[in-house]
């Protein structure tokens, strides 16, 4: 009879294994180093790095309205949301009121700019975890909304839509039909979302249970967006510092408690829904008037510190600037979600298995310009 | 907490905190490098403050001083609060680590270390975090020159 375990006669020994950076699971250049015994992972170290630019620095030689144009090449998903974080601290910091057009264009595109990351994000998701179609699904509806951006702004990505006090030109005549039309096709295309990936059994028992982060966690390792939401903290920072349309509108801030791969899942699936309600709202109240205030050619911020966070499709988007009163920052921060919500990934995925680390690495949404900038 | 009765709370707590006169968006106070992880562990301990969530880290070169500055939000409470330290000490600036407090500092700070080469105490694994290992200097810094690249002092 054997009295002594299988791991007592046979010796497991602890290895290292690079994950990346050329991995199609890490969506960029991001190389994971894993401590490995067996199958268990027991360390997980994000080398960063390959494709830093350090946009900080050139921020501290450039002008305000050239930074509107370095910060798409961060978060590129959520291209036109970074355009409007520097355009808003720019504002404020001139107290410069733009009109209410402007913010709710503003808010519109950054909802569908929304959508467009989260719909990418669920076909590349459903990729990793082994479901090829919902790649093709994805990018089917995501390409009605680069084409309605295509039209207004000549750009399908990187927007640079946003200035420093208003908008670049004003919409397109087509653009509110090209909306609805948008809006009406994709409330059908989305429930098959759900019966495509969300109920099937193979996804739900790779997801159910699998990279828990606790509450007190998210909040510890400064996570946002839909990441922390999944662990039921509340976030959302179009509710609790508003800005532009989103201070007079009512929409819902989706939260579940879970904290598990799934929680996160299904946090952006509703979201997409709550975009769509909240570009219904708006859609025919886009108020008449300028589409821009007129600022200096040179603009000068005057001397002090300024802070602004905004919403990406990732989480929280922070942009501190010192000024000294010159035509460019003294020193420019940017607080990317991404970097935030990498740091979690270890805490998630320690004991977990390799397949699991796919699967957890994917909600948490990387784009890896953001994490490196 | 208001922004007053914040000031007050910590003013009692005799460490040579300075509050910035400039009017500013947020709270903000100085505090000398000594004191730095005694007044963070109680920014989050003490209940009325619990500024738990440290959305923001950032290393800054003023010049003659190298610094760190921290922005801190109450989940609970919903307050703000920013937090400065400095040294002039550029050769070998050290602070206290604070990633026993918030774990998220710990990225953050080696991202310091990495552009500005401040050290901090009691960090599990300081090391440079975007460049390579074998990079010299400290790019974002004032000083910084890299001719190549158009950056000039």
């Amino acid at each position: 009879m054997i009295t002594t375990k299988i791991e007592d006669r046979f010796k497991t020994e602890e290895y290292f294994i690079n994950m990346g950076p050329q991995h199609p699971a890490t969506h960029g250049v991001l190389r994971l180093i894993l401590t490995i015994d067996g199958e268990i992972i027991k360390n997980v170290e994000p080398d960063l790095g390959y494709i830093h630019r350090s946009i900080e620095k050139m921020c501290e030689r450039d002008s305000y309205q050239q930074i509107v144009h370095l910060t798409d090449r961060m978060d590129y998903l959520s291209a036109h949301i970074n355009n409007e974080a520097v355009c808003l601290v720019v504002e404020n910091a001139l107290e410069l009121e733009v009109p209410e057009r402007v913010k709710v264009i503003r808010t519109i595109l950054a909802e569908l700019t929304r959508i467009s990351s989260h719909a990418l994000w669920w076909g590349v998701m459903g990729m990793d975890v082994g479901a090829l179609t919902t790649f093709m699904y994805a990018f089917r509806d995501r390409e009605l909304i680069n084409d309605i951006f295509e039209e207004t702004c000549g750009a399908r990505l990187t927007m640079n839509y946003n200035i420093p006090g208003g908008l670049m030109f004003d919409i397109h005549p087509n653009f509110v039909k090209r909306v609805k039309d948008f809006i009406a096709e994709f409330k059908t295309k989305l429930p098959e979302y759900d019966t495509l990936l969300t109920n099937n059994v193979i996804f739900q028992k790779r997801t159910k249970g699998v990279g828990f982060l606790s509450r007190e966690d998210a909040i510890s390792f400064g996570t946002s967006g839909p990441v922390a939401r999944g662990s039921g903290y509340s976030c959302d920072v179009r509710k609790h510092h508003p800005y532009s349309a989103y201070t007079k509108m009512d929409f819902k801030e989706v939260l579940r408690t879970a904290g598990d791969t799934l929680a996160r899942y299904e946090v952006r699936i509703q979201e997409m829904w709550e975009s769509v309600a909240m570009i219904e709202s708006l859609i025919d109240n886009i108020p008449e008037g300028d589409y821009k205030v007129a600022t200096k050619a040179v603009i000068k911020l005057p001397k002090g510190e300024f802070y602004q966070k905004v919403e990406t499709a990732r989480g929280e988007l922070g942009v501190f600037v010192i000024s000294k009163g010159d035509k460019s920052p003294y020193r420019l921060k940017f607080r990317s979600p991404g970097f935030s919500n990498l740091s979690a990934l270890n805490k998630m995925i320690v004991g977990g298995k390799i397949g699991d680390l796919v699967a957890v690495s994917s909600t948490l949404d990387l784009v890896v310009p953001d994490i490196d900038r | 907490m208001s922004n007053q009765e914040i000031q007050e709370n910590l003013t009692e707590l005799n460490l040579g905190i300075v509050f910035s006169e400039e009017p500013a968006q947020y709270l903000t106070l100085t505090v000398p490098k000594e004191n730095l992880h005694f007044l963070m562990s109680k920014l989050k301990l003490v209940r009325e403050l619990s500024f738990d969530y440290l959305f923001c880290l950032t290393g800054v070169d003023w010049g003659l001083e190298l610094g760190v500055v921290y922005h801190l939000e109450s989940t609970t409470h919903r307050h703000n609060l920013v937090v400065k330290v400095m040294t002039s000490d550029r050769e070998n600036p050290v602070f206290d680590s604070v990633q026993d407090i918030w774990q998220t500092a710990n990225f953050h700070e080696m991202e310091v270390f990495d552009f500005f080469g401040i050290k901090f105490n009691n960090h599990p694994n300081l090391k440079r975090l975007f460049l390579p290992k074998d990079w010299t200097g400290y790019p974002l810094r004032k000083d910084y020159d890299d001719p190549i690249n158009m950056i000039i002092k």
